[in-house]
């Protein structure tokens, strides 16, 4: 009876913390601008089932791939033992499922043992690329500190949860063997079997490790959720928003702001009446509020996997433009601001921005507007977005673009072509052999 | 067709106007195919390929203007849509429907930015021609130059490739060459941007190690080919540039797809 009060407060507390985080990001998110993404949603939820639930952009890295889908398909498959928990906890049942589920249970247990060894080899594979091989994606710059440990804790995390799973399963497994009290015969164990031996073989003790383990399992997973909001692992909610709320414009294409048209027919056309289109706000992006909350979204989705920066051209012959660093800049500055927000008031403005404090024009101007790193996203980020969005705001607020590509304006106003040439001669091409 | 080359003869929007006449298609030649030298030889040869097969089209001439896109993509939104609406009024004023581009970033523009702004015309790329006059078996890849036993690659130019998804119809006019089409190891939706894009064009890289065009060109090398293929002024240049300064002016040659189908045809 106290141990399911116990568990039934643990688990109020943390959902309720979670709710209140979540909750957090959700209004940090919409302090971006609006924009419109609801159109075509047949054509959304296509988008998102194929690169989210469908994990299409990984194949391009197979080991990654593999390992990726082997934590992705435990954590979901997983969840319903983590349900068979909850509702134990709450009742303090034992293996609930297992009367209803008969055979089925067996055949689930054992497959979630298998994943969870599965799960178990990836997350390993995954701490020696980081740790001992080294892999060059994620190194660099804005993978120091946090961000490095913030991808180890969650993979040793991962491994004791499911060592603990395993362990658990495997004390169990002798319980059943001992038909000691209410641990009845139920599940099958192909893996923590082989761990069975392992352990004490007095009932009393076997009990103690089945409830730590248990405990520890459970305890430890509701942690996790708390963790999320704080970690690049909070992708494995986003993803699926994200992806729905995809971009479906061809690459290529850019934004034609609306407070731009209305100025410029008006200029044209003295007689142009622009409809009215609400405040007159900034041109471009200095800080994160200038963005959309799209583009929000998509910096707390950023996994961190660089797999952005490792197709940069700009990165890869040695300039300071890194994708993945837009995406976190941007996602540390609005999580800034919404701090700010929480400790001061809506009202209150550090003397920051995201450009300059977090991004310099140097990586800006870097950018080729290639599209690779929208290409290589797993999860359809757009990181040339926001440069664009401040290169906006340099050129047309501030006017301080570089000499070089204020000259091609001056050319474009004046020549109707970016170099220096006469517009009589643009025809010239005509009478050369 | 006893074309010579002296014979060609570039029709403009206005002549066509004056005899009341209007083409089928119109021939976006671009800043960079207007002005820059080595970019002049394609858009004439696009001219050639357009007259061999009997396409009625036209190109403004001077009439034309940048479509504006180095300025967008550098940031500066009023001097695009300034331009964007001036060349709207043009294209409209001869109420033109179907545009043929020389260069990609212009066939981004006009397709996908211009219609936002009141322009809609029906956009291909000159490469998108090429493959269609191929289909309908109009350019045979015959009485030319041969281009047998060659080793050729093709270079993606980022706003046709990923920028569009067009990564089929330069690689179909390359594949009627009896020749050994190789790709690089960066190349379709993976490839590696020539480093002008993005108005980078008109200005100093930022620093860094290298430049971009000195990392592509080093894909070129392993695969060994000896020609490039390009579809883009602004990739020939730099991609030119790039064969120079690693010294393979000898061993590799870059031409644009539309060189190739000229050469080729013996037009
Ligand atoms: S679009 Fe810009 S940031 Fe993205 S890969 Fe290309 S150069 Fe890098
Ligand atoms: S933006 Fe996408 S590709 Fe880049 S690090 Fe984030 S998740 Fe990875």
């Amino acid at each position: 009876m106290i141990a399911q009060l116990i568990f039934i407060i643990i688990l109020a507390v943390a959902v309720y913390f979670f709710g209140k985080n979540v909750s957090k990001i959700r209004r940090n998110i919409l302090l971006g601008k609006d924009t419109d993404r609801n159109d075509q949603p047949a054509l959304r939820w296509k988008v998102m089932a194929k690169i989210a639930l469908g994990q299409t952009k990984m194949v391009k890295r197979p080991v990654a791939a593999v390992m990726h889908f082997f934590i992705y398909i435990g954590f979901i498959i997983i969840n319903l033992e983590v349900l068979e928990i909850m509702i134990d906890g709450i009742f303090g049942s034992h293996r609930i499922f297992s009367q209803p589920l008969g055979g089925l249970y067996g055949f689930l247990i054992g497959a979630f043992e298998i994943l969870a060894v599965l799960v178990l080899t990836a997350c390993i594979v995954f701490l020696c690329r980081r740790n001992v091989v080294h892999l060059k994606r994620f190194t660099g710059t804005e993978m120091t500190q946090w961000p490095k440990s913030d991808a180890n804790y969650i993979l040793i995390t991962e491994i004791l949860l499911m060592t603990a799973f395993l362990t658990m399963n495997a004390a169990d497994y002798k319980l059943q063997l001992q038909h000691f009290g209410h641990y009845i015969t139920a599940g099958s164990f192909p893996v923590s079997s082989l761990l069975a031996p392992l352990l004490p073989g007095s009932a009393s003790a076997l009990v103690i490790t089945e409830r730590v383990c248990w405990w520890f399992h459970i305890v430890g997973i509701l942690c996790f959720l708390n963790y999320l909001p704080y970690s690049k692992h909070f992708h494995i909610l986003l993803a699926f928003p994200n992806t729905y709320y995809s971009n479906l414009n061809p690459k290529g294409k850019f934004t034609n702001m609306t407070s731009v048209t209305n100025e410029v027919k008006a200029m044209l056309d003295p007689s142009f009446v622009p409809e009215n289109t609400g405040e007159p706000g900034r041109f471009g992006a200095k800080d994160v509020t200038d963005l959309s909350w799209k583009n929000l979204m998509e910096a707390y989705t950023c996994t961190e996997c660089g797999r952005c920066t490792s197709v940069c051209p700009a990165n890869i012959t040695g300039k300071l433009l890194s994708p993945r660093k837009i995406m976190m800049d941007t996602r540390d500055r609005i999580t800034e601001i919404g701090n700010n927000i929480d400790k001061h008031g809506k009202d209150h403005q550090d003397d920051k921005s995201l450009l300059d404090n977090y991004i310099t024009r140097e990586e800006l101007w870097a950018c080729t507007s290639c599209n690779a790193c929208v290409e290589a996203c797993p999860v359809n980020i757009n990181p040339l977005e926001i440069i664009t969005e401040m290169r906006r705001y340099i050129v047309m607020e501030e006017s301080q673009a570089p000499a070089s590509l204020n000259n091609m304006f001056g050319n474009v106003e004046n020549n109707g072509a970016p170099w220096k040439y006469s517009q009589a001669d643009r025809f010239n091409w005509a009478e050369e052999q | 067709m006893e074309n010579s080359k002296s014979e060609i003869k570039i029709p403009t929007m206005a002549e066509m106007a004056a005899e009341g006449k209007e083409p089928e298609i119109l021939f976006w030649v671009g800043c960079a195919g207007s002005f820059d030298e080595r970019a002049r030889k394609i858009t004439r040869d696009i001219c050639k390929i357009l007259q061999h097969v009997g396409i009625s089209y036209a190109v403004l001439g001077t009439e034309e203007n940048c479509t504006g896109d180095p300025a967008k993509r550098a940031g500066n939104e009023f001097l695009f849509q300034m331009q964007a609406m001036m060349n709207i009024q043009v294209l409209d004023g001869y109420n033109i429907k179907k545009i043929v581009t020389g260069c990609p970033h212009c066939f981004n523009t006009i397709k996908n930015e211009y219609p936002g702004l009141g322009g809609d015309y029906e956009v291909i790329h000159h490469t998108q021609l090429i493959q269609q006059l191929i289909n309908d078996g109009k350019l045979k890849a015959e009485g030319g130059e041969s281009f047998k036993g060659k080793r050729i690659t093709y270079h993606d130019p980022c706003y046709l490739g990923r920028g569009n998804d067009v990564y089929e119809a330069p690689r179909a006019a390359l594949e009627i060459l009896d020749t050994e089409l190789v790709e690089m190891k960066r190349c379709k939706s993976n490839g590696l941007c020539c480093g002008a894009g993005g108005a980078q064009m008109f200005k100093e890289p930022e620093p860094g190690k290298k430049d971009i065009n000195i990392e592509r060109i080093a894909d070129v090398i392993e695969a060994k080919a000896q020609v490039v293929a390009a579809a883009c002024p602004f990739c020939m240049t730099m991609l030119t540039d790039g064969v120079k300064n690693q010294d393979k002016e000898q061993e590799i040659k870059v031409l644009d797809i539309a060189e190739i189908t000229v050469r080729a045809n013996g037009l």
